[in-house]
Formats: structure tokens, C-alpha cells, sequence
């Protein structure tokens, strides 16, 4: 690691000489640009495909990937930790060393506070970095201010575990440390947010849990939406089956604000529900940096982008994809993400070189849970129509039923993608 | 590969025109990426019961992608995703996974079953399974390499009839034991 021994060195330098001053235009160069170089803002589902297809495609493009984190913990799967079927998030853990060793990936670790786009410079915490195109890639953020009595100190006794780690684990604690005959409340926002059949995965991993382990108690699902929001049919069959008397699906029930002192969620301010564990998922949008680097839309949530390119139609050279983005049909998913990628790789790429732009095609597929040796899965395929990415048609769908080889296959698309964002 | 994508941009006439007014076609890696989620990065499968596509037989992608089009061979999800695509796709995407290099795959496998399953596939397979499954003939799909539960589960779905076996191939399994064919998978797994 010369290069963080350097950067802090520099650091160090800065820092003395620019007491006072703004940080922007004074913070330290991390890594002088020579040649043609992408950043690419977070490394997760979308950051590190766009980083690595980048390199694989032109090997005269610098990119650096700058994350907040050494290591990378998926939200897909991590249902399954949460329900007490992994022992742990390690087959969920990836890190970057190979990216950077097979693809010659720069791989900064630092925050990322700020976007420059006439400049063409990001701040980070370890000093600012110039780009030719950055990449954007950041996830989600809560719309805690849409929640009555939520501050920074709720997510740790009403944990979203909606960024897999720490809150991940936090949660499976509450539920393990839970005496059997209580109550599980699980708040679903309105959407769209980032994995749509994720809230309903989780309730029956949580049910499995509490079925095997603590079979006195219950879980009650307060929906703000007015239906389950993907794979209606399957999971409520699958509950039906396996878990009747034990989830209480409520919808159409919007949490608005919560009494932390009696561990109580409210709904529209007055129906009071209690929990002895309450997984409160709050309402989404762009993650902060996509807010703080005005790249979110008129709606103040969500990034619009070009759908051939994934360019911000905000602003030129900063490509924005993954849960930030509105994506036409493609959802808030890992696999999306990783499509997206691809896409915006491949057109970063001919753009820098002068050459036209490719047609877009995606896919989607995506697994959910419902017992531990169950699942059900949806999937698409995606084209441009009309200027919009949609699906297309006689294509994609989901199960016609509960399948165990689903559960077999599934256990593959996480090796499969998180190998290919790894290594 | 620029000749081939106009010449079937023409074909398909009135529709391709409004699609180039925003971009070109997709190209053959542009559809293929979109599939290494699952199959791996250009189509080296780490999952077990994923297949690689790299280095598959261009004739046996195509066949399969038809088959799981039309639902002859079942699946969970190839065959909704196989319908988004148009012939002229999966030719392009199957000849792109056709000349990627042979995915090499370090599989736990049983010394004595592969050298039993040598000896088999060289006396019943090898005429259709040529060079020790490194090559497909025709539509005959490249076995070397192959993940070992993937194939286990498609020879199951043979045996009981959920997947269809091919003439040729269906005289020749008929009379072999579980474990011969045990034996011949783990042979081909073991083949790099």
C-alpha cells in the first residue's frame, strides 16, 4: 500500500498548509492524472463491474475505484444469515485486491464528500482525483426525515439491515436474543426501494427462524404499499403453506412515526404496533453523495440518466447507475446493477474512443427464499423502446411455483456474482 | 462481426430503423455480458450448478437456447430469459461464448471414477464427444471442464425423461450403470 502511505503524506502537507481554507481546491491531488482515466464512486454491485469491464475493454483507461470500505458485504443472501441459515456473512464478503491484480483496478480506499463536475474532480477523504468520466455508484439512503421520532441513534434499536454488515448482524442478534412468544414488526416503505421482493424474502426468513426456533411468536408486516410488490402470488402462497399463524401481513399501513420508548412503530400517526424486534426499513433515495453532487432529479430522490448510456441528463461526463438510477423497468437489484455495468462500461468505453454507441440489452434475475431449501425466483430480459429501457415482451416472469432447485441454483448466482466482482 | 450485425439490421427492416435512431444493435458482448452474472465472466462459471458457456460449442448454445425457448428442455429460468431473444441474438451470443478460452475448473473429483469414465468415453462417447468432450461436434455440447453437480443434475433429468436424450446418445447410456455414468462425469469434469 505505497499509495495510502503517499496520499497520507500528502495529506499531512495539505492539511498544514490550507488550515482555514475551503477544502475544495486545496485538499491534496491523490494520484496526478496522466492518460485517460474513469473513477468509479462505490464499490458494490455496480462499481466494481463498471470498474473491471472498463479494464477489460481498454487497457489504456486508467480507472480507480474509490470505496469507504476495504471489503464489500452483499444485501442479497443476507436474508438468509438474518433467518439462521448462514452461519455468518463470510461467503457474502468480498474485497477488491484481485480487481486490482487481475485488471489493474486502482483501488482507493476513502470517502467520497464531493462531485466537481465542471472541474471534473471528486473530494474524497484522502484528497481529490480528476476524472475524464466518473462512474457513480453509491446505493441508497433513508428518508429518515419522513419518519416521525427517527434519529441517528434509531437504526441501532430498530435496525434496517437495508446495507448488509453490522445492521445485518445486529438484527439476527435482536432475533436470537428475543424470548419466544414475542413479536417481530417488519415495516415495509413505499416504494421504489432498493430490492423490491427483498422485505418479503426477509419476513419468511424471519418466519423460518421463528417457526424452528421460537414457534410461540409472530411477525407482523406493516406494508405502506398496497400489495406485496413483487412476487405477490409465490410468497403468499409460500406463507400459506408454511408459515400460517405466524406472519400477520398487514398492507397498505405506512409507519409515520415510531415511539422508541415503548418500541412502538404508529401508523399514519395513530395505530400503534408493538414489537419486541422491529426491522424498520425506512423510505429510499439516491445515496448522499448523488444528493450532495446534484445528480438527483425533480422528484429530489432519484438519478435521471441517458437509457442508452447511463450519462446523467444533469450532468455531462458523471454516468450513474445501480439503485441510484432510474433505470426505466430495470429494478433497484444487485443483479440489475451488475447489467447495468456492463452497459455503461461498454459505452464509456466507445465514447472515450470516438466510437458509436452500443444497443442496450439487460438482463434481471433474482431469488427469493421462502423455507431454506425453497425459492422462487423472477427474471427479464431488457431493451431500449422508445427511447426507455423496457422489458421485453413474451419474455421473463416469475416461478410458476415454489422449486427446491431454485434454492440449488440461487446458491450459484451468488457464487457467480460475487466472483465476478471480485476477482 | 460489423457486416453480419448490418446485414441483419436490414433484414429485419422497418423495426431496426427506429431502434438505430437511438443506438446500434446490440453487439455479440453487450447480450453476452448481460448472461455472466450467472455464468461467469465470459462465461467461466464459479457455481457449481451453472454451466460454463466459454468454449461451448456454437451449435449447442443455439440448440439449447430453442429448447429452452420452446420448453423442451425444462428449466427454471432459461426459458423465460431465452424468449427476450431473437435467433439472430443467440447465434451472435453463442458463437461470442464459442471462442472464449475453456474455462478450467479445479473440481474435487474421484481418481478411480475418472480413469473408469476414461475408458468409457473412449469406447461408447467419443464419436460425438470428440477429443475427451473438449470439442463439440455439431450440436454436441463441450463437456471438458464441465461442473460436476451441473452435469449430475442434467443426467438426472435425463434419466427420468424430463429432458430428452438424444437417439444416439440414449443407446448408449441404456445399458450402463449409475455408476458408469457416475464415473464418466466425473472424467469429464476432470478434463482441462
Amino acid at each position: 500500500m505505497t499509495l495510502d502511505r503517499r496520499s497520507f503524506l500528502k495529506l499531512v502537507g495539505a492539511g498544514a498548509g490550507a488550515a482555514g481554507l475551503p477544502l475544495i481546491g486545496r485538499a491534496a491531488e491523490l494520484m496526478p492524472k496522466s492518460g485517460k482515466r474513469v473513477v468509479v464512486v462505490g464499490g458494490g454491485y455496480g462499481g466494481t463491474i463498471a470498474a473491471k469491464y472498463i479494464r477489460m475493454m481498454d487497457k489504456n483507461i486508467e480507472v480507480v475505484l474509490v470505496e469507504k470500505n476495504d471489503h464489500f458485504v452483499s444485501c442479497p443472501f443476507s436474508n438468509l444469515y438474518i433467518g439462521g441459515i448462514l452461519p455468518d456473512l463470510t461467503e457474502l464478503t468480498i474485497k477488491f485486491d484481485k480487481l486490482a491484480s487481475n485488471h489493474g483496478v486502482k483501488v482507493v480506499q476513502a470517502e467520497v464528500t464531493g462531485i466537481d463536475a465542471a472541474g471534473h474532480t471528486i473530494t474524497t477523504s484522502k484528497g481529490t482525483l480528476k476524472y475524464d468520466r466518473l462512474v457513480v455508484s453509491p446505493g441508497i439512503d433513508f428518508r429518515i426525515e419522513e419518519i416521525e421520532g427517527y434519529n441517528d441513534k434509531t437504526p441501532e434499536l430498530m435496525p434496517h439491515a437495508w446495507k448488509a454488515g453490522p445492521q445485518t448482524s445486529l438484527l439476527r442478534k435482536q432475533l436470537v436474543d428475543m424470548k419466544d412468544g414475542g413479536t417481530v414488526v417488519l415495516s415495509v416503505p413505499l416504494g421504489p426501494f432498493r430490492c423490491p421482493p427483498g422485505p418479503y424474502e426477509r419476513t419468511s426468513m424471519i418466519a423460518h427462524y421463528l417457526k424452528t426456533h421460537k414457534p410461540k411468536s409472530k411477525i407482523i408486516v406493516v406494508d405502506a404499499n398496497p400489495d406485496i410488490v413483487s412476487k405477490g402470488g409465490l410468497f403468499k402462497k409460500g406463507w400459506k403453506k408454511y408459515y400460517e399463524g405466524i406472519i400477520d401481513y398487514r398492507p397498505a399501513k405506512k409507519v409515520t412515526a415510531i415511539d422508541a420508548g415503548k418500541m412502538n412503530v404508529l401508523i399514519e400517526g395513530i395505530e400503534e404496533v408493538h414489537g419486541d424486534v422491529i426491522n424498520l426499513i425506512p423510505p429510499q433515495r439516491a445515496a448522499k453523495i448523488a444528493q450532495v453532487a446534484g445528480l438527483v432529479g425533480d422528484d429530489k430522490k432519484w438519478c435521471p440518466v441517458n437509457q442508452a448510456t447511463f450519462e446523467s441528463t444533469l450532468h455531462k461526463d458523471i454516468h450513474v447507475i445501480g439503485d441510484s438510477s432510474i433505470a426505466g423497468a430495470m429494478p433497484k437489484s444487485g443483479y440489475s446493477a451488475n447489467s447495468e455495468a456492463k452497459i455503461c462500461a461498454t459505452n464509456i468505453v466507445a465514447l472515450m474512443n470516438g466510437r458509436e454507441i452500443v444497443g442496450l440489452s439487460g438482463i434481471n434475475t433474482c431469488y427469493s427464499y421462502i423455507t431454506d431449501k425453497e425459492a422462487v425466483s423472477v427474471a427479464a430480459v431488457y431493451a431500449l423502446q422508445e427511447g426507455k429501457i423496457a422489458g421485453v415482451k413474451g419474455a421473463g416472469g416469475v416461478s410458476p411455483d415454489l422449486s427446491a432447485a431454485e434454492a440449488v441454483y440461487a446458491k450459484s448466482w451468488l457464487k457467480n456474482i460475487l466472483t465476478e466482482m471480485s476477482t | 462481426m460489423m457486416m453480419k450485425w448490418r446485414g441483419w439490421t436490414l433484414a429485419t427492416g422497418v423495426l431496426a430503423i427506429s431502434a438505430l435512431a437511438q443506438a446500434a444493435p446490440p453487439s455479440a458482448a453487450m447480450l453476452s455480458n448481460a448472461c455472466a452474472g450467472c455464468h461467469g465472466t465470459n462465461g467461466g462459471s464459479a457455481g457449481p450448478t451453472m454451466p460454463s458457456l466459454a468454449s461451448q460449442s456454437k451449435e449447442a448454445i443455439e440448440a439449447a437456447m430453442k429448447k429452452f425457448k420452446s420448453g423442451e428442455r425444462p428449466s427454471t429460468i432459461m426459458g423465460r430469459l431465452a424468449k427476450g431473444y431473437s435467433d439472430a441474438e443467440v447465434s451472435a451470443m453463442a458463437e461470442y461464448f464459442s471462442k472464449q478460452k475453456l474455462h478450467a475448473t479445479n473440481q474435487a473429483v474421484d481418481a478411480a471414477k475418472v480413469k473408469k469414465g476414461a475408458s468409457l468415453q473412449e469406447s461408447n462417447c467419443g464419436r460425438c464427444h470428440i477429443e475427451d468432450g473438449k470439442e463439440g461436434k455439431d450440436d454436441t455440447p463441450v463437456m471438458a471442464s464441465q461442473w460436476l453437480p451441473y452435469m449430475q443434475m442434467q443426467m438426472a433429468d435425463y434419466l427420468s425423461g424430463t429432458r430428452k436424450m438424444p437417439e444416439k446418445m440414449k443407446e448408449k447410456v441404456d445399458p450402463m450403470s449409475k455408476e458408469d455414468l457416475d464415473a464418466l462425469l466425473h472424467f469429464y469434469a476432470s478434463v482441462k
